[in-house]
């Protein structure tokens, strides 16, 4: 893999901290972290940070039998977890269990453009895109926030080229027309707080139909 | 002349290290008198009443116990593995549904470096020494951003010089990260 260029900004990184992240936006930067190790360092910097205000917080006295409720259930077998899925080809753990351990089923969104909806909630979605070697991905532009990760090939718009593992950041006012690069076909996580606004004519008439 | 005190370790990480490897239930007792008034004021100030917020406290104690064998003294302090594991957990409850969760590194279990854990616990140090000293404001900012009281656009504008500053602070545990990290691909 090459070296990985586009990385989380600490914003998110700390919002994801927090927990407070979207679950679309999460996602992302979970597989994210999943792929970059100075991402992953740098969240355990936030985490720190976290853990710092954690230490510093005027706490609340717990209830008098809480202690020994908690020695008493140190010897209670541990609690069955379910299994997590595994990293798959190409897609790491977070994303294999938002798939729920199945490979992704794809829809056709027409030009072999394919997608599958991961999660969306009132917050925003997050989908698997799959784009064919050298083809657009329709002129858009987007509500708010856009966070697009490379899992498979690379992609350019006008604000540079994404490699695989590659994170693009993309805000409101960005209108960009991300084309695959040659080669592989690349697929792509993306997630948005907002439906994706086409701006070609067809697509926009596709959106209510394919949520995108 | 004065020796000075043995600070390579905190209290915490003794403790943890102790349940970590035997299990032993006095220190887990201490880690939970440290904590556990901390959770339960970080999971009320969530919104949470009294009755839920010793909930995520017992729950987040027993993952404590459960997950020791986890804890690497080296990469993150106490603090912060136990920060992290009530974050997920008042979120899961809040939202009924489970965050998602970058990969588990795999890792050989290595021998504890004391010298390793001495540098992440310095570092720790002057991190709370940096938030200790943050003007009135940005303390509170920083204290909201990781209570989960900030969204990610109020961040973005809000905390940029403080968050700038905890990042400065801890450099030499993430370089130290970074290269094991590297080392582990």
């Amino acid at each position: 893999m090459a070296e990985i260029e586009h990385h989380l900004t600490e914003p998110l990184l700390a919002t994801y901290a927090a927990a407070n992240l979207p679950q679309a936006y999460a996602l992302v930067v979970a597989a994210h972290v999943s792929l970059c190790a100075e991402c992953r360092a740098r969240l355990t910097a936030h985490e720190s940070a976290g853990g710092a205000v954690l230490e510093a917080l005027p706490g609340a006295a717990p209830s008098a039998g809480l202690r020994d409720r908690v020695m008493a259930a140190l010897d209670a077998p541990t609690p069955r977890e379910t299994p997590t899925p595994r990293r798959s080809g190409i897609f790491p753990a977070p994303v294999m269990a938002a798939l729920k351990g199945q490979p992704p089923r794809w829809k056709t969104l027409g030009g072999g453009v394919r997608q599958q909806i991961l999660h969306a909630d009132g917050e925003g979605s997050v989908r698997l895109l799959y784009i064919p070697p050298g083809v657009a991905v329709p002129d858009h532009g987007h509500g708010g926030l856009e966070l697009t990760l490379v899992l498979q090939g690379a992609f350019r718009d006008e604000t540079g080229a994404f490699g695989t593992g590659d994170v693009e950041i993309a805000g409101p006012e960005l209108e960009h027309t991300p084309v695959a690069d040659l080669g592989l076909p690349c697929i792509c996580l993306a997630a948005t707080d907002a439906p994706l606004r086409f701006h070609a004519l067809i697509p926009r008439l596709l959106q209510p139909l394919f949520r995108i | 002349m004065t020796h000075p005190p043995d600070t390579s370790m905190t209290d915490a990480t003794r403790w943890m290290l102790a349940v970590r490897d035997r299990r032993d239930r006095t220190a887990f007792a201490r880690l939970y008198d440290h904590f556990a008034p901390r959770l339960k004021g970080m999971a009320m100030r969530g919104g949470l009443n009294a009755a839920l917020a010793e909930d995520v406290v017992q729950d987040v104690m027993l993952t404590v116990w459960h997950k020791a064998a986890q804890f690497d003294p080296g990469v993150a302090p106490v603090s912060a593995w136990v920060y992290r594991i009530a974050r997920n957990r008042q979120i899961d409850m809040a939202r009924k549904r489970a965050r998602p969760l970058p990969e588990e590194l795999i890792e050989e279990a290595s021998e504890p470096d004391t010298q390793q854990i001495y540098a992440m616990e310095q570092e720790v140090g002057f991190l709370q020494g940096a938030l200790a000293k943050l003007a009135p404001e940005q303390r509170q900012m920083i204290e909201k951003a990781y209570m989960g009281e900030l969204s990610h656009s109020e961040i973005q504008a809000e905390t940029g010089l403080a968050l700038g500053t905890i990042k400065s602070r801890i450099r030499l545990g993430l370089e130290r990260l970074r290269h094991e990290l590297k080392e582990l691909r």
